[in-house]
């Protein structure tokens, strides 16, 4: 039965060195899939005779009708979200995971004949000890940290209470206390073990929003992928406790590799995990300040419906904004009727473009986008100096010529060159600074022009005005 | 102490093993990917299964409990990967 579980590492493995190329990506996804129907299988089949099957079939039930229900409905552009809310439950299982084992050990104690001494947790040696309270905590942490991340990805306003210095303090105080309750749960018995137990997860659940809150929106990819580091970490822990091999093998696999590509993630978008952790860049530190702007020409849609009219080549920049609005359906109108009229259009995807890297590339597959029609950074850059006229459509940072300075919080950030274009159109709700919090100075360009407005009524209005002309 | 030797042996190996797997991944794929390995930490249902080994009203209700939500996050996890990966291979093949 161990060489089953064996076969199923091997799937994981191969599983997710095909997911990270195009080529191989689907298939790397069946390979993982395999492999967990092979570790549930063989679980099934070496505990059939001790598992409560009724419950094991009801959980299973309900547990995978909701994950169909769920991923089958959402919406492509809250796909983001639902990976958090998906990573939230996989964290509080291996909590449970472990905090089930603690009642084992306590209803064992209560079965002991009078006068047996009973044995705590720490009895068992250090290794389960930590490993218990390591996965009871990073799972709550994983769980309710997720959750915060889910709000605020989309769109919620949740930000801490506590500021700079006092902030630190709470959640080390929050982390200290966490520590302590599961030293009590590892030395006490009975009644007692039960209680740190249950103080111990309401405690770690607390600090995982607290963590999360100060956190900016736009950094809260990076945020889910190191809470899915997070989550294969429990889950390696839920492995020591309950002594399976599987479980420690998947999940430190998972969290190796899901901290690579939060580091790899952050790198994408030229700012360093610490940075990230400790909000210094959120959105909630920045100041909206539109007087910082001078020669800001903005126009309506009829006017730019009157300037596409006759262009011969079209780039759209997609950014998240558009992903908000969930204007890709319409900005593929736009793109279609601008064809029909012998215009070239593209689509110039930056890498961190949107709330996910890739986040645009699934939101304008979704809307019949077709693939030739996507050209990543590097291809398209020396092509806008050859394009009447740039649609920026709720992006920010990624198009700021401000990266181009030697100094400064984006400076070295690879970026689109749209300000080469003969006509940039940005289509923004406002002047607001993207998640950089800095001033876009293409915005004040003599060949910018700004819409503003909600990227899907500004999409509309130039596809009505476009049809009338 | 002894006895855990082995089991922490192969928690680090498996650990060097993901750091070594991924290197590069083009920024399309980092999503998927996320999704992806999210569904593989759903492995925790295996520890949820074998939670409903124990005797007692409040053991079976938490072994209830986390083989719900871990089959959530595998089954959502792989659907929702799959649903993402299926809008880029629909878009190659045209």
């Amino acid at each position: 039965m161990i060489y089953l579980y064996l076969l199923a590492t091997l799937f994981f493995v191969f599983g997710i060195k095909r997911l990270t190329h195009v080529r191989t990506c689907a298939s790397g996804n069946r390979l993982s899939e395999i492999g967990m129907a092979i570790a549930i299988v063989t679980t099934l089949i070496i505990f059939s005779d001790q598992v409560n099957w009724a419950v094991l079939v009801a959980g299973i039930v309900v547990g995978s009708g909701i994950g169909l229900v769920l991923a089958k409905r959402t919406p492509t552009t809250q796909m983001p979200e639902l990976v958090a809310a998906l990573n939230g439950f996989g964290g509080i299982a291996s909590a449970l995971v472990a905090m089930a084992e603690v009642l084992k050990g306590v209803a064992a104690n209560d079965a002991l004949p009078a006068g047996a001494a009973a044995r705590s947790i720490a009895d068992a040696g250090p290794v389960g000890a930590v490993a218990t309270l390591a996965a009871i905590l990073i799972g709550m942490v994983t769980l309710t940290g997720s959750f915060v991340a889910y709000g605020k990805l989309s769109g919620k306003k949740l930000s801490h209470p506590l500021e700079g210095s006092a902030r630190h303090g709470l959640h080390l105080l929050l982390g200290l206390g966490a520590i302590a309750l599961g030293a009590w749960m590892c030395f006490s018995t009975g009644g007692a073990t039960t209680a740190a137990m249950l103080l111990l997860a309401a405690l770690a659940a607390v600090l995982g929003v607290f963590l999360v809150m100060p956190i900016g929106g736009a950094d809260m990819p990076v945020v889910v992928s190191l809470l899915n580091s997070y989550s294969g970490v429990a889950a390696a822990f839920a492995g020591f406790v309950i002594d399976n091999p599987l479980l420690v093998v998947v999940g430190s696999l998972v969290g190796a590799s899901g901290l690579i590509l939060t580091q790899i993630m952050c790198k994408a978008m030229n700012r360093s995990l610490g940075n990230v952790l400790l909000g210094g860049m959120g959105e909630e530190s920045v100041a909206e300040d539109a007087r910082d702007y001078t020669n800001i020409k903005s126009a309506g849609p009829e006017e730019v419906a009157m300037l596409l009219d006759g262009v011969s080549s079209v780039i759209f920049v997609p950014g998240y904004g558009l992903a908000v609005a969930q204007a890709q359906h319409v900005v593929k109108e736009l793109a279609d009727l601008l064809i029909a009229r012998g215009c070239e259009v593209r689509y110039a995807i930056h890498p961190v473009a949107g709330r996910m890297p890739g986040h645009m590339n699934v939101l304008l597959a979704e809307s019949d986008v077709p693939y030739d029609q996507l050209w990543e950074m590097e291809r398209i850059n020396g092509e806008f100096k050859n394009t009447d006229v740039v649609i920026v459509v709720g992006a920010n940072d990624v198009v700021n010529p401000a990266a181009r300075e030697s100094s400064g919080p984006i400076a070295g950030m690879p970026i689109l060159d749209v300000d080469q274009a003969r006509t940039v159109v940005v289509v923004k709700r406002s002047l607001s600074p993207g998640y950089a919090g800095i001033k876009n100075p293409l915005f004040e360009l003599d060949n910018t022009l700004m819409v503003f407005s909600d990227a899907k009524a500004a999409l509309e209005g130039m596809v009505k005005e476009l049809k009338d002309l | 102490m002894e006895q855990y030797f082995l089991i922490i042996f192969i928690f680090a190996i498996a650990a060097l093993l993901g750091f070594e797997l991924i290197t590069k991944v083009p920024p399309t794929l980092h999503t998927p990917l996320m999704s992806g390995s999210n569904a593989i930490s759903g492995i925790t249902i295996v520890g949820a299964i074998m939670a409903s080994t124990g005797d007692g009203f409040l053991i079976q209700a938490v072994a209830f409990l986390a083989v719900t939500l871990a089959m959530i996050n595998v089954v959502g996890g792989y659907t929702v990967t799959d649903r993402m990966l299926g809008s880029f291979k629909k878009k190659e093949k045209k």
